[in-house]
C-alpha cells in the first residue's frame, strides 16, 4: 500500500555496518540480553511448535494419537498410514490437483497480465497512462461488494466452473503498482540503447526490463500463487459440488466444521465416536500438511528477495 | 490523488527529459500520433483493464440492484424498482445494527492490541546483533502470513480448541478446561491472537526498512552527547519511524470496517452469530446464502460508502499529521 505515496529517495545515509557493535555503543547488561533472547525464544515457539505438532502428529500411528489425546507433541510411533489413506482417497487427491491446477494457470494468467500492463504504465509521458492508472486505482478504494460480483459471475456462467476461482481475481492493482515502481526504476540508458537498436517495446520488455526485475518478478509471482493456493472464498461462493473442490474447501468442511470425510472410514463424528473422530486426525493433519508444504518450500527461494522486492518498489516508491 | 500517478516511481526529471530527447516537442505532438506511437504500450494494458472493467467495474453499477428487488430470471435490467426500501428495511434491521457494531468492536480491539506489535519486534529485531539469527527470525515470522485463514483457525482449533493440545495438558494435570474457541465472550481477543499470530511477523517488514534508513551518525552523535539506549530510542529511534508509523495507522483506520472476513466466516458456526457475525459476512449471509440479493447488496454499498469516507478521513488526519498518507494534497 505504500507505494500509492511518493516520497524523495532516502539521502545518503550510513547504514549499519551489520553484526559489528559499534565502538561508542554501550555493552549490552546481562538481563538485557537474557530478555531479548527470551522474548525471542517465545516468539519463535508460538510460532513453530503448531507446525511442528500438526506435521508430526500426520505422521503419527493410531496408538500414539490415542496416549495424546489429540495433537502429538512427542512422537513415539511414526508411520506415513495417514498419507497412504490420502493417496486413496478421490476427494483429497481430487481437491489437490484442482488446489494445483487453479494455482498453475492462475499464477500465469495473473503474471502474464500483471507484467504486461505493469510495463505499460511505467514509460514516462506514454499517452493516457495517467488515465488507466487511475481506472486502476480506483478500484482499490470502492468495489462493488460481494453480491454484485456474485450476481455477475453467475451471470457469465461461472457458477460451477473453474474459472470462476482465476479471473474475477487475476488482477491485484496492489501488485501492479509495486511492479511498475521497479520497472520504471529500470536503467534509461539500457532501454534507450536498445531503442536505438531498432527493438520494439515488447522486446525490451522481454530482454531489457524483465531480465533486470527478476527479483520483484518472484516476489509477485509468490503472492499471486498463495492467493490462489490459499484460494477459499470463490470456491465456497462459486463451486458447490464436493467433486470440484481445492484444498482448502477440504479442511474447511472435514477438519474445522468435523463433518466426516467421505471414504475416509469414518461415517459418525458423534458423541460416541470420539475414537473414531481422533482416527481420522492423522488423514485431516496429512491434508493440513500437504496445503502447508508447498508454501514452505517455495518459501526460503523466495523470501531473500522480500526485502529487495517489496521495499524498493514499496518504501520509496 | 495526483501524486500517486505523478511520481509512482519516476526518479527525478531525468528519465522524462531522456524520453523528451527522442520524441522532441512530445506537448504538442497530437493525440493521433501519440497513440500511434504508444500503441504498443496501450495493447499491454488491455488485459488488465478489461478485467478490471468486467469483474470490478460492472459490479459497481452492479450496486444499483441495491435498489432493485433482484429477481435472478430478470436480472440487473428487469428487476423492478423499489427506491430506497432496501435501505429504510436495512436500517430498521437489528441484526444489521449488531454486526456493525461487531464490526466496530473487534477492529478497535485490534487497533489497540495488535498494531503496536510489529513496531516492538522491529526494534526488537532491529537490535539484534547477529546477522544469522536475525535473519532466521524474520524467514520464521514472516511464514504465516502466506497461510490461508481456513488453515491458520485450524491450528488455533488444534491448538486451543475443546480437543486441542493446550486443553488435553490442562486436562491431565486436573485443571479446568476452557475451549476459548467457541466462547462468544472472548471471540474478539481471539480473533485478534489469530490476526497477531498470521500478520504481526509480516508486519515488521515496513518498520524493519524505516529503521534500516535512519542515519547511524544521528545515533553516533546522541551517544557522544552522553544519550543512553532508551534515550537514543525515544530520540531517534521512533521519530525515524514516524512517517511509517501514521501511514500504517492510516490504512488500518481506512480499513475499519473489513476486519478478516474468511476468518470471521469460518469461525460463524462454532463461536454462534453473535458474536462472529461483521458487516462482511452479514452481505455474505443475507445476500448471497438466504438469496435476498438486493438486501445484501445494500448491506454491501452501506460498507463500501463508509469505507470510501474513512480512507478520505484518515488521509485528512495523516495531513494533519504533517504527513503524507496515502496521497498528497
Amino acid at each position: 500500500m505504500t507505494t500509492l505515496t511518493a516520497r524523495p529517495g532516502p539521502p545518503a545515509t550510513r547504514r549499519r555496518p551489520r553484526d559489528e557493535r559499534p565502538a561508542w555503543e554501550e555493552k549490552p547488561t546481562a538481563a538485557g540480553q537474557a530478555a531479548k533472547g527470551v522474548t525471542i525464544l517465545v516468539v519463535l515457539a508460538v510460532v513453530l511448535v503448531p507446525l511442528y505438532a500438526i506435521v508430526l502428529t500426520s505422521f503419527s500411528t493410531q496408538a500414539s494419537i490415542n496416549i495424546a489425546g489429540g495433537l502429538v507433541l512427542v512422537p513415539h510411533g511414526l508411520t506415513v498410514e495417514a498419507y497412504h489413506q490420502i493417496f486413496t482417497n478421490q476427494l483429497v487427491l481430487h481437491s489437490l490437483l484442482v488446489s494445483t491446477g487453479v494455482t498453475v494457470v492462475g499464477t500465469a494468467v495473473s503474471m502474464v497480465v500483471t507484467v504486461l500492463c505493469s510495463y505499460g504504465l511505467s514509460r514516462p509521458g506514454s499517452y493516457g497512462h495517467r488515465t488507466i492508472l487511475m481506472t486502476l486505482v480506483v478500484t482499490m478504494f470502492f468495489s462493488g461488494g460481494i453480491v454484485p460480483t456474485f450476481l455477475l459471475v453467475s451471470t457469465l456462467g461461472g457458477y460451477g466452473q473453474y474459472w470462476s476461482l482465476i479471473l474475477p481475481s487475476a488482477v491485484s492493482v496492489f501488485n501492479i503498482l509495486v511492479m511498475r515502481a521497479f520497472f520504471a526504476s529500470t536503467t534509461p540508458e539500457l532501454i534507450d540503447a536498445a531503442r536505438m537498436d531498432g527493438a520494439g517495446e515488447w522486446r525490451i520488455l522481454w530482454r531489457v526490463v524483465l531480465p533486470t526485475s527478476r527479483a520483484v518478478t518472484a516476489v509477485i509471482a509468490l503472492f499471486y500463487a498463495v492467493g490462489y493456493w490459499n484460494s477459499f472464498f470463490n470456491a465456497l461462493l462459486y463451486l458447490p459440488d464436493n467433486g470440484k473442490w481445492p484444498m482448502q474447501m477440504v479442511i474447511y468442511t472435514y477438519t474445522l466444521q468435523a463433518n466426516s470425510l467421505p471414504g475416509s472410514g469414518v461415517t459418525n463424528t458423534g458423541v460416541y465416536a470420539g475414537h473414531q473422530q481422533i482416527a481420522a486426525l492423522s488423514l485431516q493433519m496429512a491434508v493440513v500438511s500437504l496445503t502447508l508444504l508447498p508454501i514452505v518450500v517455495v518459501y526460503p527461494f523466495v523470501q531473500r528477495h522480500f526485502t529487495k522486492g517489496m521495499l524498493l518498489g514499496a518504501i520509496k516508491g | 490523488m495526483s501524486a500517486i500517478i505523478e511520481d509512482g516511481a519516476v526518479p527525478g526529471a531525468s528519465r522524462e527529459a531522456a524520453r523528451a530527447d527522442t520524441v522532441p516537442a512530445k506537448r504538442r505532438t497530437g493525440w493521433r500520433i501519440r497513440i500511434r506511437r504508444d500503441r504498443s504500450l496501450l495493447i499491454m494494458t488491455v488485459p488488465a483493464v478489461v478485467l478490471l472493467l468486467v469483474f470490478t467495474y460492472v459490479p459497481m453499477l452492479g450496486v444499483i440492484t441495491s435498489f432493485q428487488s433482484y429477481d435472478i430470471y430478470q436480472g440487473f435490467l428487469h428487476s423492478p424498482w423499489v427506491g430506497i426500501a432496501n435501505f429504510t428495511n436495512l436500517f430498521g434491521d437489528t441484526l444489521f445494527w449488531h454486526s456493525f457494531a461487531n464490526t466496530l468492536v473487534i477492529s478497535a480491539v485490534q487497533l489497540v492490541l495488535y498494531f503496536p506489535i510489529p513496531i516492538v519486534l522491529a526494534v526488537l529485531l532491529n537490535s539484534v546483533m547477529n546477522g544469522k539469527v536475525r535473519s532466521f527470525v524474520q524467514s520464521v515470522v514472516y511464514l504465516p502470513h502466506f497461510f490461508s485463514w481456513v488453515l491458520v483457525v485450524t491450528i488455533f482449533q488444534e491448538m486451543l480448541g475443546g480437543a486441542g493440545a493446550v486443553n488435553m495438558v490442562l486436562r491431565r494435570h486436573g485443571l479446568g478446561t476452557w475451549n476459548v474457541m467457541t466462547d462468544p465472550a472472548t471471540f474478539k481477543y481471539l480473533v485478534t491472537a489469530q490476526a497477531v499470530w498470521k500478520e504481526a511477523g509480516w508486519g515488521i517488514i515496513v518498520f524493519l526498512a524505516a529503521l534500516a534508513a535512519i542515519d547511524q551518525a544521528l545515533y553516533e552523535a546522541a551517544a557522544a552527547d552522553g544519550a543512553n539506549r532508551w534515550r537514543r530510542l525515544w530520540h531517534i529511534t521512533l521519530p525515524g519511524m514516524r512517517g511509517v508509523i501514521v501511514l500504517m495507522l492510516v490504512l488500518r483506520l481506512g480499513n475499519a470496517l473489513t476486519v478478516g472476513f474468511e476468518q470471521m466466516l469460518v469461525q460463524r458456526q462454532a463461536v454462534g452469530r453473535d458474536a462472529a457475525e461483521v458487516l462482511d459476512t452479514f452481505t455474505y449471509y443475507y445476500g448471497v446464502v438466504n438469496n435476498h440479493f438486493s438486501y445484501g447488496a445494500a448491506a454491501g454499498l452501506f460498507k463500501g460508502v463508509l469505507s470510501l469516507v474513512l480512507v478520505l478521513a484518515a488521509n485528512k488526519l495523516a495531513h494533519a499529521f504533517g504527513e503524507d498518507g496515502l496521497f498528497r494534497k
